[in-house]
């Protein structure tokens, strides 16, 4: 099991909004710390990890169950 | 780790709905991209940073017409496309609800929260007659010079 430091969830959220608080939540976290984000919106399955790169991050793993998109990234 | 930081430049000259809120999402993501972001408004782009209320003002004849012949504030904007006499933007914020997407005032709180700096261009403002104190707290004032300075270094630079 990964040690999880933070949860956001951002279901029902629509563009921008996922990547706008992943990053607010991102801010709050230390380097090598997981945050595990929940999202609903299909263009994060693309915008997260992209944004997750170029922001110096790593997407650990990801994940889809019932509709609900699940990344899991480590902070840089 | 301390590398200097990207930059985004965006002119909004269009006073439409529709683009203003094309222009402020991707503003909000590239602040998200941690990018420092500036948002030139210019022309009919200034529209969007006027207060809702009106201000009591002195102007001139013209002055007037253009203050009232203008979408007072974000939401009074309309459509670029099918705006049918203002029916448009009703039915456009409809959908923006039941998709849980921002409507275009949000955007432009989310944007100031986020850091996003808000200028607006100082000849334009006098063309059209408006006056400081008739747009929101918050922004600055500048010309050509200063956005030519953010957007010689940009990364991304969007005239929309």
């Amino acid at each position: 099991m990964m040690n999880v430091a933070k949860v956001l969830d951002a279901k029902g959220l629509a563009c921008p909004m996922p990547v706008v608080r992943a990053k607010k939540a991102m801010d709050e976290l230390q380097s090598g710390q997981v945050l595990e984000v929940h999202t609903t919106d299909k263009g994060a399955k693309n915008d997260l990890p992209a944004w997750a790169k170029a922001s110096g991050h790593t997407v650990i793993d990801m994940k889809e169950e019932n509709g609900v998109l699940m990344f899991w990234i480590q902070k840089g | 780790m301390t590398q200097p930081k990207k930059k985004t430049t965006i002119i909004l000259f269009s006073g439409d709905y529709d683009k203003a809120m094309a222009a402020y999402i991707i503003a909000n993501g590239a602040a998200a991209y941690d990018h420092d972001v500036t948002i030139f408004h210019t022309f009919w782009g200034l529209n969007a940073l006027r207060k809702e209320a009106p201000v009591p003002v002195q102007k001139g004849f013209l002055e007037k017409m253009f203050a009232k012949m203008m979408p007072r504030g974000a939401d009074r904007m309309g459509l670029s496309r099918m705006n049918f006499a203002g029916i448009g933007p009703k039915l456009i914020k409809k959908v923006i609800k039941k998709h849980n997407a921002m409507p275009l005032p949000q955007l432009i709180g989310m944007a100031k929260e986020q850091g996003v700096k808000l200028v607006a261009c100082q000849m334009t403002v006098d063309l059209l007659g408006l006056k400081p104190e008739e747009l929101i707290d918050g922004i600055e004032f500048a010309g050509v010079a200063a956005y030519l300075a953010d957007a010689s270094e940009g990364n991304v630079n969007l005239f929309i």
